[in-house]
């Protein structure tokens, strides 16, 4: 660790007001209350009923500091304030108290990409997404054709990026953001996105930027990448730093708290910050006898109970879940429409999903659920919104459990002859 | 750098807008260039716009209306050099007023001053701007009216009506923000605004009491100074003055509502 300071975070806090409805109500009770009295009352009549606004405190009190040439990977579970104290960095939203001092150039990664369009070549593309990411002109000039050698696409760099695969798309992304050369570096997780080989080249990249002397300061759920390129590890419960030192403890503290029965909820989730409009706002995993659970065993049913924060935008859409193991590998995808034949109605706000049984290895794993219109606008996505354990994994009774590290999340219904 | 919570009384900051003026720059070319790629006919559209709508009105106000009148010299010339300015405004007022929440994801991902973004939606209405009056050269020529010497002052209200433009534009976009409603104002003020000021009619049927109040609208006195400058005309310089005071009032006031709430629009949008 060095003496001189990259980043001083100095009693951080910051605070969200949760509306039912947000932005629309806000404006209309502003001009309710300048209408006074008997206009509230009129809507009281009308079945209107005031917006109950609650405060959710993201981050309590983070205080730390970040020494120049550290590469400090900040971990914790969902709704711990990760995400939030990322985006104060960034500079996109302030804090509500305290405040923080960054000595040198930064530069925040939050995904890749951003800014892409694609009716834009490629070529185009890497100028505005660089500019985005506060590449001067010259100097995106000066580094084109390293990026993209990089990216490995040179016959398609003047193709406009909505006929790119995924994959390139993906890599043209990130070749840019891997050409930044700033001081700081903050960055999510980004890393969990693309294929096993992108990856290595991700955390690759992050290597060279350790070994540069730049400070990093990366978010991650993966403890693996944590360990392997952090220096230092920050843990985050409740808003609050709630372990800080060498990676090795800081994540295995975190591994044990996960594993705790008593710190995972009855079996259901409110979503932490919900978006404004229409979204799925509480998920709840229930057992065979119908009690609400985060513990099963392999060969167990499970039943997901989703609720909605009201009326679809419209009818005609489907509920898809993605089922991930520890790692954020996905292990299982499910959709309502073709399994139902039929789509949802703008009505309905409570789904149902019985699954089951249940093929998984010893392990945790967790939901993600998605509401769209088939193939095409994504209403809402709720990453992580659930996770559950699988206690043990008998499927065949022969008094020998088996565990997820070495044998894959997924057991076969088999029969050996 | 320090990041410290938000002022309720923000100012401007001239300096820390510098460092982005090549972002500026791309968010400008980026608009021009997607809008050309999508459409067909291209840069046609900057004159079928006002063409098509300097037709409808000539039959309707001029003619059956009997607007035209009032008016000294040919009234479809009239009407498309202001409609020629006009288009330019309200489509300038529009684009940036809806220009922030059309941004949310980046807005949501990473940092620049916001006020490059509706800065960068007015702008990009220029080469519009620019086809559509050099379509009004060809015009004058095909009307036989040939500019006069006050032609050159034709870039002073260009710029008026851009900052009347930038006034509305970065208000109407920081409302929009926290109230979606404006959505829906919006396209209807602009419609209102457009029979408040003298595009289809002449400034001699407003009486001349009024005069002064109707100038209060920064628009009349853009119009009129951009027609009369193209096209030679008395330049009434009460309006004219009025018109940039306003205009700078206007700017005023948006830049500093945007200013105060635009560390909020990540949390709101």
């Amino acid at each position: 660790m060095s003496s001189k300071t990259a980043i001083a975070i100095h009693g951080v806090a910051k605070r969200y007001t949760i509306g039912a409805t947000q932005d629309a109500t806000q404006f209309r009770e502003s001009i309710v209350s300048m209408l006074g009295a008997p206009w509230r009352r009129l809507r009281r009549l009308a079945g209107h009923q005031s917006a109950d606004t609650t405060e959710f405190w993201a981050l309590k009190d983070v205080s730390f500091t970040v020494g120049v040439g550290d590469v400090v990977g900040i971990i914790g579970p969902n709704g711990a304030g990760k995400s939030t104290l990322l985006k104060i960095l960034s500079r996109i939203t302030p804090p509500t108290r305290g405040y923080i001092d960054l000595d040198g150039r930064v530069s925040s990664l939050l995904e890749v990409g951003t800014g892409f369009h694609p009716e834009l070549t490629g070529r185009e593309n890497i100028f505005l997404n660089g500019a985005i990411l506060g590449m001067m002109r010259e100097e995106i000039r000066r580094k084109f054709d390293a990026i993209v050698s990089f990216a490995e696409l040179d016959t398609f760099i003047d193709t406009p990026v909505k006929h790119y695969s995924s994959g390139m798309y993906v890599r043209l992304a990130f070749s840019v953001a891997a050409h930044l050369e700033p001081e700081i570096l903050i960055i999510d997780e980004v890393l969990s996105v693309g294929d096993l080989h992108f990856r290595n080249r991700c955390l690759g990249r992050m290597r060279d930027m350790r070994d540069e002397g730049r400070t990093v300061l990366f978010v991650s759920h993966d403890l693996t990448s944590v360990r392997q390129l952090c220096n230092r590890a920050v843990l985050l419960t409740a808003g609050t730093v709630s372990a800080d030192g060498d990676p090795d403890s800081v994540t295995r503290r975190y591994e044990q708290m996960n594993r705790d029965p008593s710190s995972a909820g009855a079996g259901s989730a409110d979503r932490v910050h919900p978006p404004p409009g229409y979204h799925l706002r509480r998920v709840e995993l229930r057992n065979q006898s119908g009690t609400a659970a985060r513990h099963f065993d392999a060969g167990d049913a499970m039943e997901i109970h989703l609720w909605s924060s009201g009326r679809a935008p419209a009818d005609s859409y489907t509920v898809e879940f993605k089922l991930l193991n520890e790692v954020d590998q996905v292990v299982s995808f499910g959709s309502a429409n073709p399994v139902r034949a039929t789509y949802y109605t703008a009505d309905k706000d409570h789904y149902i999903c019985r699954l089951g049984p249940l093929p998984l290895t010893e392990g945790s794993y967790s939901f993600s659920f998605t509401v769209r219109v088939w193939n095409e606008a994504r209403w809402d996505f709720w990453e992580n919104a659930i996770g559950f354990q699988i206690d043990r994994c008998d499927l065949f009774k022969t008094g020998h459990s088996v565990t997820g590290d070495h044998n894959g999340p997924v057991v076969i219904q088999q029969e050996w002859l | 750098m320090r990041i410290e919570p938000a002022k309720s009384w923000q100012g401007l900051d001239l300096a820390e807008l510098w460092p982005y003026r090549e972002l500026l720059y791309f968010f400008v070319w980026r608009d021009i260039k997607v809008r050309y790629k999508q459409t067909v006919l291209g840069a046609l559209w900057a004159i079928i716009q006002p063409v098509a709508t300097t037709l409808l009105f000539t039959v309707f106000f001029g003619r059956l209306g009997g607007l035209s009148k009032q008016v000294s010299g040919s009234y479809p010339l009239f009407v498309y050099v202001g409609l020629s300015l006009w288009t330019f405004y309200s489509n300038a007022v529009s684009l940036a007023a809806n220009s922030l929440i059309g941004s949310s994801h980046l807005i949501s991902k990473v940092y620049f001053p916001r006020l490059i973004i509706p800065i960068a939606a007015i702008l990009s209405g220029l080469v519009d701007f620019l086809v559509a009056f050099a379509f009004l050269l060809v015009l004058m020529a095909v009307y036989h009216v040939a500019p006069s010497a006050q032609i050159l002052l034709l870039p002073v209200f260009v710029l008026g009506t851009i900052t009347v433009a930038a006034g509305a534009g970065l208000l109407f976009s920081a409302l929009i923000v926290s109230y979606r409603d404006f959505r829906y104002v919006i396209t209807f003020a602009v419609q209102l605004w457009l029979f408040a000021t003298p595009v289809l009619y002449a400034l001699d049927i407003v009486p001349a009491k009024w005069r002064l109040l109707y100038a209060l609208n920064p628009m009349v006195g853009m119009i009129v100074g951009f027609r009369n400058s193209v096209l030679g005309g008395p330049l009434p310089g009460d309006l004219i003055a009025t018109a940039f005071l306003t205009a700078a009032v206007l700017l005023a006031v948006g830049l500093r509502y945007f200013t105060t709430v635009e560390r909020r629009f990540a949390d709101v949008i």
